[in-house]
């Protein structure tokens, strides 16, 4: 299957411990800098009511979704607890610049 | 020694509550038993009370569960997951699965439950109609909600209701639709059910009384549902939730007796020997029961009679539902109706409090009642309504927890006497829990025993029976609860810690005292109590803050935000109107709003826009998005009003100026006014200031919000110096010693205000300290919005912006690939 990496920024543009949202087309990723400093990615909305889940706080490898606190794992993409479960996108840190795979992108459309 | 063949028929609550008093008995004294278990659905044991949560998301699977898979594992249980038993061969004494699983057995327990009662309904097997009983159920109905607008429950019973809340929860339309006319007949009365029936409406929950439902609507899909009296409703997932029926069919094939449910004696046995039976599968001496409690009574004498002990018959239940409808508490017992001769009943009704309390009296005996809104007597009217005592000398504080019925020591009832109702867990069950199992928290008894693990309205019971048997070491540990799993240290200490050790980073007082994450809900605490305790000479870090304390605005439902400057005192000028007008149209707000504070809302601005439209207002943040200082409003005062004997503007502003910036533990909402008239409201606030002539009444702990509570006088004082230092001293109080979100409401109640007096008016070293530390927090305190020219971060505002589509940076793209990352 061919793979399509896409840069959506400098690791700077993310602060340690927060997430940002990025628009790919259709696709909206919320991208994590976490504590360790990993960086995943997950689909932007909650499955819950499509809450910015790019804004949510983070704890460890757990965002909580800001509108109800449904809490999302990053490396899985499984919602706590619901059979709800988001699509994770691989991210990757070259040369100081972050890159997603977005071969979901390719699969959905 | 051979050993006996005990198979159960049915894994739910009553089984295993039975199960797990045969174990607790260390078996029968002649044998042991081998056990086999068969299950009709897939999960383990779970806790079916509260399913509501699980449907509206609030619980997961794992959290419900009662009986883990380890359980029956550690006590070699056979276990058949989704096995239901399908053929009962009494002569020979086997049952056999559908899955054509036999088993032999010598003794026989039947705990099949029920099943939903469905009314004659045309169309009720499209796919969109469920019933609710089950976690599977609970699956496909979340399933189908996800996609789903309108939901229309049948039935108003106590089920129904708690589907209906789950329902609206999840953000959908929710119509209940019910026979009667009077939610929860069974539990409540015409009063009681008007009630509850406001306050499901206010949910935004609508209520069809009267409506009997005969037809599913829809081609094909459900598109609504049709009621007899010709009108229908449009509605695309219908949940039934009608009644229950005892599941006998398995016991009439086996041929045993039957009439409204499986018919059993006083030790549980049905009418062939060997075989026993108990939940809400059975009927005992006419009755059948649906609720957990009287079942767990069940479930201890059968376990008795099957360990070959007939010494404790079962006589029935006298039952006390307790449940939570739309948040609000509803404790139903015994003869509510007040049905039969020389009943009388006393009352208590404030149906704008959303509070009604009746006490059914016969001849002298409490024989039934009903609690809404406020359920804190009830438990002490449920045990003088079992032990039937007479409570002739103390009717007059039935009603009124005083004198009337003793608040008896706990310690005084005896072993029996059932604490948690929910669960029908007795006293010394909970005394066994602390003396012999070392159990020494509400926490710890719970995992034990159960109780306190449903409505947790017996959670002061818990906490009673702790302190009166562990003593001072409990006191202790229990007035200061843990500040959070994550940083087990209760606040004084965390405190003490952080200073001590000179913390000043989150992080480094998650690393040194806890456990190095932390959650969403200990990180913000933590960073308030950090800027709290370095008089904000701490270090910042944003990412421990929820989303609005990183922007500096409110989050909204679609992710905007929304915007609302500080007014001080409630008062703006054409100038800074026309500013507010001009940044209103230049950033699309989308709506222009006075807001219950006083003051403006612009609402629906996007999160890039931010640092821009605060620059255009040039106003400072309202901070209506914080834990922190709010508004402050005031009435016109002496300068207008012909009433007015002091000047609220000028005192309301310089309250504000004086206080503003400042982070607490929960909001403080301000107000000033001008005469005892309040017309700005001062005495539900959490600290209000009223002129009077010649001086200020200085009000705290006031709100109209959740909580409806009239602040309490403070002081009196004669200048507005002497009431703005009032205020002051008590605010700083507040910020040091209140637990996070905490409000001025709860901490006033919980520390008591001759307390606060004490420090505030009685002791001036004391005072002048408090002052001084405001004081210092005060000189560092800046405008939030100020970061739209320094941010923290150079992109605090900004989403990421992907490189250009295609040219994706060729080289890097292939440079990645040719390094072999697979995605
Ligand atoms: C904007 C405003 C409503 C309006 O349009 O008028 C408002 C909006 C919200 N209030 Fe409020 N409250 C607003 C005045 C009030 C008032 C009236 C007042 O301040 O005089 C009260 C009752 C007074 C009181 O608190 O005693 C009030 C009692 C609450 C409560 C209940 C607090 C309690 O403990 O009882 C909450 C929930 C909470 O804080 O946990 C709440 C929470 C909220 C939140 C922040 C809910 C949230 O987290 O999203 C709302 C934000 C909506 C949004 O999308 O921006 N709001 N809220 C008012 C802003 C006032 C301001 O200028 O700052
Ligand atoms: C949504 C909801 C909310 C509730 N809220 C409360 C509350 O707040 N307070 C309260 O006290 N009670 C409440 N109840 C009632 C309480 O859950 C029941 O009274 C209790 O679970 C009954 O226990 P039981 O063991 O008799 O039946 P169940 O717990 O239903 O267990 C019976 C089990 O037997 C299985 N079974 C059936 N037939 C067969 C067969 N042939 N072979 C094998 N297995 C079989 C069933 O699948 C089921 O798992 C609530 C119930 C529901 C559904
Ligand atoms: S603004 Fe306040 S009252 Fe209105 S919906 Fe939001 S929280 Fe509720
Ligand atoms: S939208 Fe995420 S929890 Fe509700």
């Amino acid at each position: 299957m061919m793979n399509t990496w896409v840069c959506v920024g400098s690791v700077d543009d993310i602060p340690r411990g927060e997430g940002r949202k990025v628009a790919l087309g259709d696709l909206v990723v919320a991208v994590f800098h976490l504590d360790d400093g990993r960086f995943l990615a997950v689909d932007h909305h909650c499955p819950h009511r499509r809450g910015p889940l790019a804004d949510g706080l983070l704890c460890g490898k757990t965002v909580v979704c800001p509108l109800h606190g449904w809490k999302v794992d990053l490396d899985s993409g499984n919602v706590h607890g619901e059979g709800a479960a988001l699509r994770t996108f691989p991210a990757e840190v070259r040369e100081g610049r972050i890159y997603l795979s977005t071969r979901e992108v390719l699969l959905t459309r | 020694m051979t050993k006996q063949r005990l198979v159960v028929v049915g894994n739910g609550m009553a089984a295993l509550a039975c199960l797990e008093e045969i174990y607790r008995r260390g078996g029968p004294p002649q044998a042991e038993f081998e056990v086999t278990v068969f299950g009709a659905e897939r999960e383990v044991n779970y806790n079916r009370i509260l399913l509501s949560d699980v449907l509206s998301g609030k619980k997961n699977t794992e959290e419900i569960v009662l009986n883990p898979l380890t359980w029956y594992a550690e006590r070699g249980i056979r276990l058949h997951l989704g096995e239901p038993v399908a053929h009962l061969d009494v002569q020979n004494r086997t049952v056999r699965s559908a899955g054509g699983i036999e088993a032999s057995y010598d003794l026989l327990l039947l705990a099949m439950g029920s099943v939903p009662f469905i009314p004659p309904i045309k169309g009720v097997e499209k796919p969109d109609v469920f019933t609710y009983r089950s976690l599977e159920d609970v699956r496909v109905i979340r399933d189908r909600a996800n996609r789903s607008q309108n939901a229309l429950v049948i039935g108003g019973g106590l089920r129904g209701l708690e589907a209906a809340r789950a329902l609206a929860e999840l953000g959908l339309e929710v119509t209940v639709a019910h026979l009667m006319d009077r939610l929860l007949e069974m539990q409540l009365d015409g009063q009681a059910a008007a009630i509850l029936r406001r306050q499901i409406e206010e949910l935004g929950i609508r209520v069809l009384l009267g409506h009997c439902a005969d037809e599913i609507l829809g081609n094909g899909a459900t598109e609504g549902v049709h009621f007899t009296n010709g009108t229908a409703r449009e509605a695309d997932l219908v949940l039934i939730s009608t009644g229950i029926r005892p599941n006998v069919a398995l016991a009439q094939e086996g041929g045993l007796e039957v009439r409204r449910g499986i018919v059993v004696n006083d030790f549980l046995e049905t009418s062939v020997p060997g075989i026993y039976a108990i939940g809400e599968c059975v009927e005992h001496r006419g009755k059948t029961y649906g609720l957990v409690a009287p079942i767990y009574e069940q479930a201890k004498t059968a376990a008795a009679a099957l360990c070959g002990d007939q010494s404790k018959p079962y006589t029935g239940s006298v039952t006390a539902a307790k449940l939570k409808v739309a948040g609000v508490d509803v404790v139903s017992m015994g003869n509510f109706l007040a049905d039969g001769a020389a009943c009388e009943e006393m009352v208590y009704s404030d149906p704008t409090a959303g509070i009604y309390q009746k006490v059914v009296l016969q001849g002298g005996r409490v024989v039934g009642g009903i609690f809404l809104g406020d359920t804190a007597l009830s438990g002490r009217i449920f045990q003088v309504l079992q032990s039937g005592e007479d409570v002739t000398l103390q009717r007059k504080g039935l009603l009124r927890g005083e004198g009337g019925v003793p608040p008896a020591s706990v310690m005084a009832l005896p072993d029996e006497a059932v604490i948690c109702g929910c669960m029908g867990v007795c006293k010394g069950t909970i005394m066994a829990a602390i003396q012999e199992h070392g159990c020494t928290s509400r926490e710890a008894i719970a995992e034990e025993t159960r109780a306190c693990t449903s409505c947790k309205s017996c959670g002061p019971l818990l906490d009673q029976i702790l302190q009166q048997v562990l003593g001072g070491e409990y006191v202790k540990t229990a007035q200061q609860p843990v500040f959070c799993g994550c940083l087990p240290l209760d606040q004084t200490a965390l405190r003490t810690e952080i200073k001590v050790r000179g913390l000043r980073s989150a992080t480094e007082a998650l690393r040194a005292l806890g456990n190095g994450v932390g959650c969403a809900v200990c990180k913000p605490g933590l960073s308030y109590l950090l800027s709290e305790v370095w008089a904000n000479d701490h270090l910042e870090e944003r990412q421990h803050r929820f989303i609005n304390d990183r922007v500096h605005a409110n989050i909204q439902k679609d992710s905007s935000f929304s915007v609302v400057p500080r007014m001080y005192g409630g008062v703006t000028s054409p100038e800074e109107l026309r500013r507010i007008a001009d940044a209103a149209e230049r950033y699309g707000v989308r709506m222009v709003k006075l807001t219950g504070g006083a003051r403006i809302d612009l609402l629906g601005v996007s999160k890039a826009d931010l640092p821009r439209i605060w620059a255009d207002l040039g106003m400072p943040s309202g901070h209506a998005y914080a834990k922190a200082i709010r508004t402050c409003k005031s009435c016109v005062g002496t300068d207008f009003c012909r009433f007015g004997v002091q000047d609220s503007i000028s005192m309301g502003i310089a309250v504000e100026k004086a206080f503003e910036g400042l982070y607490t533990p929960h909001k403080v909402k301000l107000s000033v006014s001008g005469c005892p008239r309040n017309c700005a409201e001062s005495t539900v606030k959490d600290i209000g200031l009223v002129g009077i002539q010649g001086g200020w009444e200085v009000y705290v702990g006031g709100a109209a919000g959740m909580k409806v509570r009239k602040g309490d006088l403070l002081c009196t004082v004669e200048t507005r110096e002497e009431a703005l230092a009032a205020s002051a001293k008590f605010l700083q109080l507040y910020r040091e010693e209140a637990r996070y979100m905490e409000r001025t409401y709860d901490y006033v109640e919980r520390v008591g205000m001759e307390t606060i007096q004490k420090v505030v008016l009685e002791n001036p070293d004391e005072g002048s300290a408090l002052l001084s530390r405001l004081n210092q927090s005060k000189a560092l305190a800046q405008d939030p919005w100020l970061e739209r020219e320094h941010p923290v971060h150079p992109r605090q505002f900004e989403d990421l912006i992907p490189a250009p589509a295609g040219a994706s940076d060729e080289s890097q793209e292939s440079e990645v690939r040719s390094q072999g990352l697979e995605g």
